[in-house]
């Protein structure tokens, strides 16, 4: 069944037009992957499906809802949640308080014992860290906050910007590991990275994003054999 | 009077500045916006505290209980019909400086109507024990101005309670230091922001009421606590909660212990260089960090 709809959105920042013409659909439970260089419009897409940034023009659908219009955090209550570029944890809180603050939703509130149990059952690091201040913690750690505070928030559609970016390779390892996990729990995720590789390797279906269009999309399997991706992403 | 009574004077009207500065290091905190109408909700206040004490005779303290929730829905109200709109309009700027000059035109316009309203003559609330004095073994210290350091101590313990262990504490705070991480996670930010401004507004009550039994209040009293209140921030390191209470603890032991050694004008002069030998040495104040809450 189709999840969210993205329909011919195009978004960007004050006149600069970032994304053009974008059209995307996720089933349930699904795991896809968008992948493209350094400004391509990744981040840009995400913060417009999570509410940041409004489209242009275009909608954006969840299941039987347009959400386009919703402010960010009406769409997080509806079970979108991003993971954000850069981790973005709230430096100055411990690890318990900004997965408290992941799980602050009505919705997640009731269930946030059984969440945080999941949580540190899925990334241990996080228990043992339980107390510590969030800018103390090494970007994988903070990574891993970043994954466990949203999980915290029970996505339907998990939305993850670069969880690879700035990681040593043994962590990169790690958090796809973490992620794979996730994408058989019965959450459909949403997964945005310059790991093309790696990313198209755990998904089911791709995207390639080039200056804000998608040039190429179909199942990851197929795109990974493709020789235009093997040429200018696989470097091969 | 002995050193011990001017130390405990100073501590009194410090904890006091350090309650009003409170409110400006939350809105900043959070909002990123520097309250310039601070002073004038100050006065407001004060306007009230006093208006309901003399309509019912009842101690200014248990006044709080009123005013305090006044306060919080005229903050509220400010921020929801004033600033919101004008913020919206810059939603892209990190600082925005047209909010600053937007509560620098409601000070204006709540002192003039404050004229028109009371006029301008001097009131204080003269309350039973407005004219005691304490005597703590050699310490002497004015009633009223003790109970006011027991009230802005207490209130700020429990601002700072609430802030740590709350969930709304929890997601102000969250909000200060990434509003759309903050965003990310559910927390409405425009809720956020209208609640910060009116627990900042409602802080200034509780100062309101412990100054009233011992200051004059008139329609222009908001601006002497507001320079002294931007001083305290940036002296304790602008959008620090210890820092905004111990820096008015600092300014209000200076002014009571040198005006023991020179005349009253002369302290104000210590007062700030006091405030730029910090400025020189530590420019993001005592506590000041990169990001702070």
């Amino acid at each position: 069944m189709k999840m969210l709809t993205v329909k011919g959105i195009d978004s960007g920042y004050g006149d600069i037009t970032v994304l053009k013409d974008i059209t995307l659909s996720i089933e349930e439970g699904e795991v896809i992957s968008i992948v493209g260089a350094n400004g391509a419009g990744k981040t840009t897409l995400l913060n417009t499906i999570s509410g940041i940034i409004r489209p242009k023009s275009g909608e954006i659908w969840l299941d039987n809802q347009r959400i386009d219009k919703l402010p960010a955090h009406k769409i997080t209550e509806l079970g979108i949640v991003q993971v954000p570029e850069g981790r973005r944890i709230f430096p100055l809180m411990t690890v318990y308080e900004n997965l408290l603050i992941g799980s602050s939703l009505p919705r997640a509130k009731s269930k946030r014992e059984e969440n945080l149990e999941y949580v540190f059952d899925l990334l241990p690091r996080l228990a043992e860290r339980k107390d510590q201040v969030g800018r103390t913690m090494s970007g994988g750690e903070q990574q891993m906050l970043a994954i466990g505070r949203a999980l915290m928030a029970m996505p339907r559609l998990l939305m993850l910007d670069e969880p690879s970016m700035g990681l040593s390779p043994l962590l990169v390892n790690t958090v796809f590991d973490v992620i794979s996990k996730i994408g058989e729990q019965n959450i459909t995720v949403l997964l945005v990275e310059q790991n093309v590789k790696k990313a198209m390797r755990l998904s089911q279906r791709s995207y390639v994003l080039e200056n804000g269009y998608f040039s190429m999309e179909g199942s990851s399997e197929e795109l990974l054999n493709n020789p235009h991706i093997k040429k200018a992403y696989l470097g091969l | 009077m002995g050193f011990l009574s001017v130390v405990a004077n100073g501590l009194s009207m410090g904890a006091i500045y350090g309650l009003i500065a409170l409110g400006l290091t939350l809105i900043f905190g959070i909002m990123k916006i520097i309250n310039f109408a601070q002073g004038a909700l100050l006065m407001l206040s004060m306007m009230i505290s006093y208006w309901l004490w003399a309509a019912t005779g009842l101690s200014p303290y248990v006044l709080i209980i009123i005013v305090a929730p006044i306060m919080f829905v005229v903050g509220y109200l400010c921020e929801r019909v004033l600033i919101k709109p004008v913020l919206d309009a810059q939603k892209d700027v990190r600082e925005p400086v047209s909010v600053l000059l937007l509560t620098a035109a409601l000070a204006i316009v709540l002192e003039n109507l404050a004229l028109m309203v009371f006029g301008a003559d001097y009131v204080m609330a003269k309350t039973s024990f407005s004219d005691v004095t304490l005597a703590f073994g050699p310490v002497t210290v004015s009633a009223a101005r003790f109970y006011g350091l027991i009230i802005a101590l207490v209130v700020a313990g429990l601002f700072y309670l609430f802030l740590m262990y709350s969930q709304t504490g929890r997601n102000l705070r969250a909000t200060g230091q990434d509003r759309n991480a903050a965003s990310l996670m559910g927390i409405d930010i425009t809720r956020t922001y209208a609640i910060a401004f009116g627990i900042g507004t409602a802080l200034l009550s509780v100062a309101a009421v412990a100054l009233i039994p011992f200051y004059y209040i008139h329609p222009s009293v908001g601006q002497v606590f507001m320079t002294k209140a931007f001083i305290v921030v940036v002296l304790g390191g602008l959008g620090s909660v210890p820092g905004a209470l111990l820096g008015g603890i600092i300014i209000g032991l200076i002014e009571s212990i040198a005006a023991q050694y020179m005349t009253a004008t002369l302290t104000v002069i210590l007062v700030y260089a006091v405030f730029l030998l910090v400025l020189f040495t530590k420019p993001s104040g005592i506590f000041g960090s990169p990001y702070e809450w």
